[in-house]
């Protein structure tokens, strides 16, 4: 395990910038350079999606639904289309037929016939927000009059809120063909259960009799949003030969592009996505809302280019969410602290469709300890809300929540120190996920509970009455999937390096830095972009913690190749039968020439030189965490202040440590949010009642505290120079932190989230 | 030969067996191996001919990015699972 200087610098409460150098035995990996992005971004210039402009540009507007639950009955859309400036009018009727199929559409599969009517309710509103209709004009103004103008009438019906409404018997059905899916054996009745699967390991029962203490809790989380700064956007222009161009903020260009084709039913070489800057995503600009709705109006609007752009209230009400949850979570140990048997039951609200992380976090609730008698339920769950979408690690947070403060209450119990008994039941190589798979590979996760017991931070002793410290484990599967490049040698030496991942956290640096270091240049030599559908290879999204990973990969391949193409060109030129590089030179026969040069006379002296790679990982590396929290709860008020904060994380190999350090960070802090503030509250009728973020109190820079950070480097065996993803992992364990430190606290356990202010008061009263 | 992790759900299809050991070259003859030893499993994991949507393979601890192509060795480990998305 190495543990880097910013995370000693960290530890010590140093805050000046770390020094920009190399990890051992790298030229450039480790290092901090400039974002290639840096300065257009901090000037201004950057073109994010609402920046598009273009000839003859519409503006449209999307007519929402007002209920949560409700059948279309009739749109008269007539008097929209006689209004001056409006240029088309679409509903659900323009949408082609989609197959009651379910698709594999890269990162995550759907019913088409779900996709299609979550961009333009088809037959019944099924949460409050739903796309009903939408409208282009000659200006925004325009287009915002004219929705008002179109006439719906609903049969409003009873709307189903959480899973405990959707299970309930005679519970209002939200989606008549649905039947529950057992792993392939459907069910034969409507239902709002769309899914259950099974995890089982060992004897659940024998583990459970050899148990000194069980501790059994059930817990409730809320639905809460990714809260990226930017708001949707689609631009689309619609050609008279059938071409269509997309202009999108999004975190897979190629995603944009599939979806769009399997809902407009156009193929996808008639469809070209440039992508824009993205700010933020964090898994809520996978999916697509906008854009075909785009291209819908253009199309009608005879080819003119038409903009959309969602406000605040749209985006909480219509995009994005993640799952609320409710957790039954049983788990025995002996007097030692060893987990003898846990038992987990997930039930995961997947939105108005099916589609829940609950998969995921059926793996995650126990993954961080080894156990050898385990059973997890997953329950995907639809309700009378927008449809889940991905939020960085999905499902986890959630789970590890449940896991974590169960685990603390079992310690409690037995007198055991909170990273005690993680370092006693920590999974570690051999070991086996809740799904069954081993961990072939080395995994750090006992190695970050050391770094946390060890730290400065865990052996300062608390000094306040209601102050109280919590520690938490999380894990993430990470992912691989496909990327592309292609990198062009130029005369002057610079390389041009052409990807197609959506740059979220940096990535063009980081996947830059991979192709400096494997040919042995610059990092200031090596020019990345991020180029459209029509001139990279596929690429999956920038997602699943794996841009560093797998388009780094392919960048490193890229890098191996130019060498040698470029060795065996100079060995023509210089005629003879080897040539060597090292520390920039290039050396055969009398011949000695930098890489510079070797690049003029590449150029002068034969065809251009380019190469390309692609690869799609079978095998990726998987990521932990261990998160320590300090709180302090006002007994007046029931506010919850966040002291101190640190989190140690396995990253594999840091490619640039401070866009490392930002992903850690930024995960815990967006933990914060969801632990103590953050959820979406619905009236009665399902009516989102906190659309803004004056409501939906997301933290601030006031809010916080440094976060300290403890970068453990077990680089994976998979990865050219060790890398795991480090975008995900990091937001699993804080609310479970939070929630052991609030209990440390207050002495007394809080089983819902978030701990706002009243919630607090009121478990203080217990 | 190979030896499958039998989904808990469809435990009931193989006697109530949690782990069976099968021959087979890819995923494809694995799956073809348990359907004749026990018939309507395959249905549970195939369909039109692919792994089903939501599902995936693991083999020797990587999740296989070949589907029913996924090479599968003479000590193999094979498992079906969950899908899991990041965000």
């Amino acid at each position: 395990m190495a543990v880097t200087e910013k995370a000693m610098h960290a530890t010590n409460g140093h805050t000046s910038p770390p020094a920009s150098k190399p990890a051992d035995g790298y030229t450039i990996i480790g290092s901090r350079p400039v974002r290639p992005d840096g300065v257009d971004k901090v000037t201004g210039r950057a073109i994010y999606g609402a920046d598009v402009r273009l000839q003859g540009l519409l503006y449209g507007k999307v007519l929402r639904s007002p209920h949560a639950h409700a059948r279309i009955l009739s749109i008269d859309t007539s008097k929209a289309e006689a209004l001056p400036g409006v240029k088309a009018v679409v509903t659900g009727a323009d949408l082609p037929t989609a197959a009651d199929k379910v698709e594999d559409l890269g990162e995550s599969a759907i019913n088409l016939k779900y996709l299609s009517a979550n961009i333009l309710a088809h037959d019944k509103a099924l949460y409050h927000g739903h796309a009903i209709a939408a409208v282009a004009a000659v200006d925004s103004h325009t287009a915002e009059e004219a929705i008002g103008f179109i006439e719906v009438k609903y049969e409003v019906l009873p709307p189903v809120m959480t899973v405990d409404d959707a299970m309930a018997d005679n519970a209002p059905i939200l989606l008549d063909g649905l039947r529950t899916d057992e792993m392939g054996e459907m069910g034969s009745k409507p239902t709002n259960l769309a899914k259950h699967f099974r995890h089982q390991q060992g004897d659940l029962a024998a583990g459970f009799a050899a148990a000194e203490v069980v501790v059994e809790r059930t817990f409730r989380t809320e639905t809460v949003h990714q809260g990226y700064i930017e708001p949707h956007t689609g631009t689309a222009q619609y050609n008279t030969d059938g071409q269509v161009t997309i202009w999108a903020s999004t975190q897979g260009t190629f995603a944009v592009r599939n979806q769009t084709s399997e809902i407009l039913r156009i193929p996808v070489s008639q469809i070209k996505v440039i992508p824009t800057e993205i700010g933020g995503g964090f898994g809520g600009k996978i999916n697509v809302y906008l854009e075909p709705v785009a291209v819908l109006l253009s199309k009608k609007a005879g080819g003119k280019p038409v903009k959309l752009v969602m406000s605040r209230t749209e985006v909480l009400q219509a995009t994005g969410p993640t799952s609320g949850s409710n957790i039954r979570i049983k788990i025995g140990a002996d007097a030692n602290g060893k987990i003898t048997a846990a038992h987990a039951e997930l039930y995961y609200e997947a939105g108005a469709f099916p589609g829940s992380p609950v998969g995921a976090a059926a793996n995650v609730v126990l993954a961080p300890y080894a156990i050898d008698n385990l059973q997890v339920d997953g329950y995907d769950i639809v309700v009378n809300r927008p449809r889940s979408a991905a939020y960085r690690a999905p499902g986890g947070t959630n789970a590890a929540y449940a896991t974590e403060s169960v685990l603390n209450e079992i310690a409690e119990k037995l007198g055991i120190d909170q990273a005690h008994i993680r370092l006693i039941n920590g999974a570690k190589q051999g070991d086996r996920r809740p799904d069954g798979v081993q961990h072939t590979e080395p995994i750090g996760l006992l190695e970050t509970v050391q770094a946390i017991a060890e730290s400065d931070h865990y052996n300062t002793p608390l000094t306040g009455k209601y102050q109280g410290r919590g520690i938490a484990c999380g894990y993430w599967n990470n992912w691989g999937g496909k990327s592309s490049a292609t990198a062009v040698l130029n005369a002057d030496g610079t390389v041009s390096l052409n990807e197609a991942s959506t740059d979220i956290g940096g990535s063009r640096a980081s996947i830059a830095m991979q192709f400096a270091e494997a040919v042995g240049i610059g990092y200031e030599q090596v020019k990345p972009r991020v180029g459209d559908t029509d001139s990279v290879a596929y690429n999956d999204v920038t997602g699943g913690s794996r841009t560093t990973f797998s388009t780094g990969m392919a960048a490193h391949n890229m890098g191996v190749e130019m060498l040698s193409q470029m060795k065996e060109r100079l060995a023509d030129v210089w005629e003879v039968d080897a040539v060597e590089y090292a520390d920039g030179e290039f050396s055969g026969g009398d011949n000695h020439i930098s890489f510079q040069e070797a690049a003029a006379l590449i150029y002068k002296t034969g065809e251009p030189l380019m190469v390309s790679s692609t690869v799609f990982p079978r095998s990726f590396g998987p990521g932990f965490s261990t998160q320590l929290a300090d709180v302090e709860v006002d007994p007046e008020t029931g506010k919850v202040t966040i002291l101190r904060y640190t989190i140690a994380q396995d990253v594999g190999r840091a490619i640039h440590p401070s866009y490392v350090e930002g992903q850690m960070q930024g995960g815990v802090v967006q933990g914060i949010g969801w632990a103590l503030n953050e959820e979406y509250i619905y009236n009665e009728k399902g009516q989102l009642l906190n659309g803004s973020l004056l409501d939906y109190r997301m933290p601030t820079a006031l809010d916080l505290p440094m976060i300290e950070t403890i970068l453990v480097e077990v680089p994976y065996p998979g990865h050219p120079y060790g890398v795991r993803g480090v975008g995900e992992v990091n937001i699993v364990p804080p609310a479970g932190a939070i929630a052991n430190a609030v209990a440390n606290a207050i002495g007394s356990r809080m089983f819902e989230l978030p701990m706002s202010p009243a919630r607090v008061l009121e478990a203080m009263k217990e | 030969m190979a030896v499958v992790w039998i989904p808990a759900l469809i435990r009931p299809l193989t006697d109530g067996k949690s782990q069976v050991e099968v021959t087979g070259e890819n995923v494809r003859e694995i799956v073809e191996a348990l359907e004749a030893l026990y018939p309507g499993v395959a249905a549970r994991i195939v369909e039109d001919d692919r792994i089903r949507p939501g599902l995936s393979v693991a083999v020797d601890g990587a999740v296989g990015n070949k589907g029913l192509l996924e090479p599968v060795g003479p000590e193999s480990e094979v498992h079906f699972v969950p899908a899991m998305t990041g965000g």
